[in-house]
């Protein structure tokens, strides 16, 4: 069973089809890089997966739960690393990431474990509100982590990153894909996206090219491919 | 994880914020101190009438303080898109809402100790049938905490959010304020036995209006 699979999705921003009929399949195990121009649908299609934008029609299962009638039950499987981090400003780094955990239904240990992880350390006990953007990105990341999701959805993952912390991403995402889990990642910074990922759909006009998986049940890395 | 344990990790975080900002202490409840001091400089002490009116000014000025308490309760959902962050936690909707609302009434409460002493202090007041009192400030806190928090939700995300709140909240805790007013006022100056039908009514309302959140709330936090 795909971990995510939509056929003909539409998702509609206000009366706009951000989505317009999208097919795409994600297995265990990869990492698909959603590649494409701006306002193409790619962090509508991440937001609709997440649940966080209804589906207009078509079919969109995640993790086997259908999202037009429960966008709930998947999203303690997933996590989503977008442009905002989710986060508020009067709690700390360390109180940000217990809750988030916390919600996740995850020890505090797995909050600690982030916070070391993306170097958070030295400001684990600063308001939110005073991280600098670059610290800003990674409290994003750690929340992901924190939360131990199954399917992470990263929106423009390397943006804003210093090169220490995208190899560190870059080494949490091939990490978390020999574990099982899943990524699905949009963004523009090919060379260090198409580094990692496993495949790559081109997201245009709200319709995914090549989105759809190889047949075969394990996936392995492939060349690179663009199919406009 | 169970509700109530959800519930209560939403109310920490709110609680937290709200001792960290320290907004609920340097501006909600100055605010409602304020309202009852104008309310004393508005109505002529020497005719005798502060005491008289005191019920309905002290739940007045809960009332109008209790707003802010939602608007901002809210707004701390807005920055960074905590709201989305909300979603994404996987609690569940009843959780939020019971938790929400109990950091609201949790802040109300400290509110109405404050304007208690206010009331007595400046009005003249003397606390009788504290009994009457107390299951009467537990009730309306209760309901008005989960009626602003369903509003809240509602409002939440709208650019209008701030004054559409009161316009939604204020006609819907009307029996609120009514129950409240007139079991504070029988507990102090009038019959006490008259009180009890007006703290049943708002013990209804408390029942009702929490009901009315625990369903409700997930479907409407989806859909802001």
């Amino acid at each position: 069973m795909p971990v995510v699979s939509m056929r003909s999705a539409v998702c509609l921003l206000g009366r706009f089809p951000a989505l317009a009929g999208a097919d795409l399949d994600v297995d265990e195990g990869d990492i698909l890089l959603l590649s494409g121009p701006n306002g193409a649908g790619k962090t509508t299609l991440l937001r609709c997966v997440a649940g966080l934008v209804p589906l207009h029609s078509g079919t969109a299962f995640v993790f086997g739960h259908d999202l037009a009638f429960d966008r709930r039950t998947a999203r303690h499987e997933l996590a989503l690393v977008g442009h905002e981090t989710f986060c508020y400003d009067d709690l700390t780094v360390r109180e940000n990431l217990r809750f988030a955990a916390a919600a996740a239904r995850r020890p505090n240990a797995a909050a600690d474990a982030a916070l070391e992880r993306l170097d958070l350390g030295r400001v684990a006990d600063i308001a939110h509100s005073r991280l600098s953007a670059g610290q800003r990105r990674r409290l994003s990341l750690a929340v992901a982590l924190a939360r131990e999701a199954r399917l992470l959805l990263l929106d423009e993952p390397h943006a804003g990153l210093d090169p220490t912390t995208r190899e560190t991403l870059d080494a949490i995402l091939l990490g978390a894909a020999s574990e099982g889990r899943t990524v699905v990642l949009a963004s523009h910074e090919l060379v260090y996206a198409r580094a990692i990922a496993t495949r790559e759909a081109r997201v245009v006009a709200g319709l995914v090219q090549g989105g759809l998986a190889p047949a075969t049940t394990k996936p392995e890395p492939k060349p690179l491919e663009v199919r406009a | 994880m169970s509700i109530l344990r959800e519930a209560r990790l939403v109310a920490a975080k709110d609680l937290r914020i709200e001792r960290r900002s320290r907004v609920a202490l340097q501006q909600i409840v100055p605010f409602g101190v304020i309202v009852l001091v104008l309310f004393a400089f508005a109505i002529d002490p020497d005719r005798g009438l502060l005491p008289r009116l005191a019920p309905g000014l002290f739940w007045a000025a809960l009332l109008l303080a209790s707003i802010l308490a939602v608007n901002r309760s809210f707004a701390v959902e807005e920055a960074n898109g905590a709201r989305d962050g909300l979603r994404l936690s996987g609690l569940d909707g009843a959780a939020i809402f019971l938790g929400k609302a109990a950091a609201i009434a949790a802040e109300l409460a400290l509110l109405e100790l404050v304007l208690g002493v206010g009331v007595i202090v400046l009005y003249d007041v003397t606390p009788r049938n504290a009994l009457v009192l107390f299951l009467t400030a537990v009730a309306a806190t209760i309901a008005l905490a989960a009626t602003g928090t369903v509003y809240g939700i509602v409002a939440a995300g709208l650019r209008v959010r701030e004054t559409l709140v009161p316009l939604l909240v204020l006609p819907a805790v009307t029996p609120v304020m009514l129950g409240a007013t007139r079991a504070f006022e029988s507990a102090l100056g009038g019959v006490p036995s008259e009180a009890w039908p007006w703290v049943q009514l708002l013990g209804a309302c408390a029942v009702l209006s929490v009901i009315v959140g625990v369903l409700a709330f997930g479907p409407l936090l989806e859909e802001s």
